[in-house]
């Protein structure tokens, strides 16, 4: 790999970046892309080392998507430098950028931004020092693999010039990164860096860490939110074999024990041990979207648009809605923490998608300085969102605040996770539109109720979002972030269509007070409005007499969006099938990668059964860093979504939830998961786009309008289980 | 303080002091370090903790120390190492089976003993072997894709 230096810094991209620079006020910072905004320095992005290894450091984390081997491809791409070479440090609040979360689809976009404008400045700072070395113009050299090359024969390499200090300066963004025609990294299937331990049992989750004098600890959780703890007998527990410490504060128990068995046990003795009083405060199961939609709301105007238009015609109205969702993850939440032996400061290891909002928090919570507080991330399962990875992380700290100078590695049970993590919401959709007497929608309404989608730890100035800290003697109060404003939203997330329609409005009808506890699962909000919208064009297009693909294009100008419908339908047409088929469209968050689903269903007319044997989908993700990576987020994607939408019901009464274990909350099976088929239009020239949540609304959608052919009538209500089709059909 | 229990594991033997009923999984991870058995529902449930007993698939969470005495117990570990793959590891590495891959570990082992007693399964076969072991991430299709290369690949 050789390239030159003159083919950078002259191109459009650095032209357009002047005029964008020059509009900042004068005296103000200078605007830098992605993450560089908030941590300008190149030297927190990069070190270059004499031994030939470049380390980067990355406020994004691994939580199974790739994310970490799509930056590092990104850096070795602007370095010109072998990806062996690249040593990734992820999520530190000792080491890397703060970048906030992992979250969003916006690693790419944000981190990967930064990562590419922060390598290409040091590419040419490197060349610029070996220059001067050789005495050659800086656009005469070529670099590859980290060794640099003059004409004539002359050389050195990145490791011979660089200083100690050769980054240690702000960065100007003033290197445009290369064009994606010149891309040889980029753009191609580099394999996963984690998968080789993945698949050999390296040492790579969080629960795999051993520090030497190590305990074990488990938390024993109220019953449920609300139940009061009425009387604890602590010694019973304490004289138990290996156990260490016990912990009370308020209605917060856990313990500590030299074997992970004896926690286990110790664990199930505590909970036995504690008397607690369960209010009836949930709302019936059987009544909760009337429940919610009793509350109080904040209500915001998402989009509102007039314009002249054809009489309406005919009008329709129909009304969604969806139940909570778990993440479930595979792992239960996880983590490490040791206090310093006086006491004065803690380290924590954990999954959790923000290390540096969670430091925060716990800082907060243990009444210690920042310095006193490191966080570091540590991989588990998959968490698609906000599970219990930052409650653990408390819950390890208060255990190990009672055995300073002694690591305690914390592990939720099955039942902690289902009981305790913070469901995707309840959601209700109601949406009417008017069409005209040629079969256009001409007016178009969308109104959406949902409690809070992200309750993540935010740092304001008190209170805290970590689970136990509310259970404290001192209890600190829950926060409420602000919903998250249009154009990305939050429960509103998708609620306004990427369609044509003269005239539209959305509203979105926040219930701040929440009966369970929500957070952020993959899409905020964009699942259920996808379901809903696209259900909807398929009743207005069924209205209008019209084929459902030809409805969507004739109210849609986006050329992108028209694209990837094209390539779906065109893609499910190579296979021959009986089966009634279903469409689904959404560009995620109207911003970013576009993802069409078709989707076919078979019914099991006795039993009410849903399954869904095929998937074809075409995906609009800019421009592709890691094809195959784009397809494993895309399948999985669709996968889950299936789960979500013919299966998951999260169980609860009035006196709390139900599921403990999978009995409870069946997932899709090997059994059940549609075979897939995707197609995806790479666009070198458009920005990269998370693709981790692109496809759930798409497929749930495409699910949708699949059954109501297959049904010869539309269940309106998430999720098709068998019972609630049958139902329906009756 | 419980007397000491020797058991063999991917062919050595190991000596541990622990209760006779303490589930393998702990032993697996904790006494003897190895990280391939994970911990998901400590029921049984999903399939994460799968390792092979006498070349039998057994959830190591709801399986005690004391009902493997004298009887060979093989991990992810004990199959192959990165320097030294197994045909399974090396064929979810060349299809890139994982995302988070919390589940790739039950995955490989349960598949190892559907190879075993079957050289060829077909794509239903492979399904109906992995039908205990829970996903959350979708790679589902992936992980047969892996199987099937590691059957085609040998
Ligand atoms: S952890 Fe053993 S089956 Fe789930
Ligand atoms: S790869 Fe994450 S649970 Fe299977």
């Amino acid at each position: 790999m050789a390239t030159t230096l003159t083919r950078r810094g002259l191109g459009a991209a650095a032209a357009g970046l002047t005029l964008f620079f020059s509009l900042s006020p004068a005296g103000a910072q200078t605007a830098l892309p992605g993450s560089l905004q908030t941590n300008r320095r190149l030297d927190a992005w990069l070190r270059i080392s004499a031994d030939g290894t470049v380390t980067v450091f990355t406020g994004k984390v691994e939580i199974g998507q790739g994310a970490v081997t799509a930056l590092l491809q990104m850096a070795a791409e602007e370095l010109d430098v072998a990806p062996a070479r690249i040593r990734m440090v992820s999520g530190d609040t000792a080491l890397t950028p703060d970048e906030g979360f992992t979250a969003g689809s916006q690693s790419m976009e944000y981190g990967g931004t930064a990562l590419r404008y922060a390598a290409a400045e040091a590419r040419a700072i490197l060349l610029d020092l070996a220059a001067g070395k050789l005495g050659v113009p800086a656009a005469s050299l070529t670099v590859s693999d980290g060794a640099i090359a003059a004409p004539g024969g002359a050389g050195t390499t990145y490791w011979a010039v660089a200083q100690a200090n050769s980054l240690r300066r702000e960065a100007t963004a003033s290197v445009a990164p290369k064009p994606p025609g010149q891309h040889r990294i980029v753009g191609t299937s580099l394999p996963r860096l984690d998968i080789p331990a993945k698949v050999t049992g390296g040492a790579i989750y969080v629960q795999d860490m051993r520090l030497p004098g190590m305990l074990f600890g488990r938390v024993a959780r109220p019953p449920s939110y609300g139940a009061k703890l009425v009387s604890v007998d602590l010694d019973a527990v304490r004289a138990m074999p290996g156990v260490v410490a016990v912990v009370r504060d308020g209605r917060f128990l856990g313990l500590v024990a030299e074997r992970e068995e004896q926690a286990v046990k110790a664990r199930l003795a505590l909970q036995a041990a504690a008397r607690w009083e369960v209010p009836a405060a949930l709302p019936d199961p059987a009544r909760l979207h009337e429940d919610l939609r009793a509350r109080k709301t904040d209500d915001t105007i998402a989009s509102e648009k007039r314009g002249d238009a054809p009489a309406v015609a005919r009008r329709l109205s129909a009304s969604f809605t969806k139940r909570y969702i778990a993440h479930a993850s595979i792992g239960p939440s996880a983590a490490v923490a040791h206090y310093a032996a006086d006491g004065s400061s803690v380290h924590v290891w954990s999954h959790s998608q923000g290390v540096f909002p969670l430091q925060r928090d716990l800082v907060r919570v243990l009444k210690l300085s920042p310095a006193a507080v490191v966080v570091s991330h540590a991989q588990n399962a998959g968490c698609y969102g906000h599970n219990g990875a930052d409650d653990a992380a408390l819950d390890a700290a208060l255990l190990a605040r009672a055995v300073p100078g002694r690591p305690v590695k914390l592990q939720w049970m099955r039942d902690d996770e289902f009981q305790w993590e913070p469901y995707n919401p309840a959601m209700e959709m109601a949406l009417s539109a008017g069409l005209s007497a040629e079969g256009r929608i001409v007016e178009w309404t969308h109104e959406v109720w949902s409690n809070h989608h992200n309750n993540r730890p935010l740092n304001p100035k008190e209170g805290s979002n970590l689970l136990a800290s509310w259970h404290l003697a001192e209890p600190h109060p829950p926060v409420y972030p602000r919903a998250l404003p249009q154009p990305a939203g939050s429960g509103d997330r998708n609620a306004v269509p990427l369609y044509d329609f003269p005239n539209q409005k959305v509203v979105f009808h926040l219930i701040p007070e929440a009966p369970l506890r929500t957070s952020a699962l993959r899409t905020l909000g964009a699942y259920g409005n996808v379901f809903a919208v696209e259900s909807f064009m398929d009743e207005l297009a069924a209205a209008a007499g019209a084929d459902p693909v030809a409805f969507r294009l004739a109210h849609l100008k986006d050329a992108r969006a028209r694209a990837v419908i094209e390539a779906a339908v065109k893609l499910a047409a190579e296979d021959q099938g009986e089966l009634p088929r279903g469409i689904g469209f959404a560009r995620y968050k109207n911003l970013s990668a576009y993802v069409c689903c078709i989707a076919e269903v078979a019914l099991d007319r006795d039993s009410g059964a849903v399954r869904v044997p095929r998937v074809w989908s075409a995906v609009d993700a800019g421009q592709v860093i890691t094809p195959d990576g784009l397809l494993n987020q895309i399948e999985g994607g669709i996968i889950q979504a299936v789960s979500w939408t013919v299966k998951e019901d999260l169980p609860f009464d009035v006196k709390g939830i139900l599921a403990k274990d999978w009995s409870r909350y069946p997932i899709l099976g090997f059994a059940e998961v549609p075979k897939l088929r995707t197609a995806v239009l790479n666009r070198p020239d458009e920005k990269p786009l998370g693709a981790g949540e692109a496809s759930q609304g798409p497929a749930g959608a495409a699910v949708a309008n699949a059954l109501a052919r297959a049904l010869g009538k539309r269940v309106r209500a998430l999720p098709y289980t068998a019972e609630r089709v049958k139902a329906a059909m009756a | 303080m419980p007397a000491p229990i020797t058991l063999q594991v991917n062919g050595r033997e190991a000596t541990v002091t622990a209760e006779p009923d303490t589930p393998l999984l702990y032993i697996l991870r904790n006494d003897l370090e190895l990280n391939g058995a994970k911990f998901g529902c400590g029921l049984g449930q999903c399939g994460a903790c799968t390792v092979l007993v006498e070349g039998q698939p057994v959830p190591s969470c709801v399986t005690e120390l004391q009902a493997v005495v004298g009887r060979p117990v093989t991990t992810l570990e004990g199959l192959g190492t990165p320097d030294n793959l197994h045909k399974l590891q090396r064929a979810f590495i060349a299809e890139q089976a994982a995302q988070c891959g919390y589940c790739i570990g039950g995955m490989i082992m349960e598949a190892k003993a559907l190879l075993d007693r079957n050289a060829e399964p077909t794509d239903p076969e492979i399904r109906e072997a992995l039908s205990a072991h829970l996903c959350r991430c979708g790679t589902h299709n992936r992980i047969v894709a892996a199987v099937q290369r590691a059957v085609k690949e040998g």
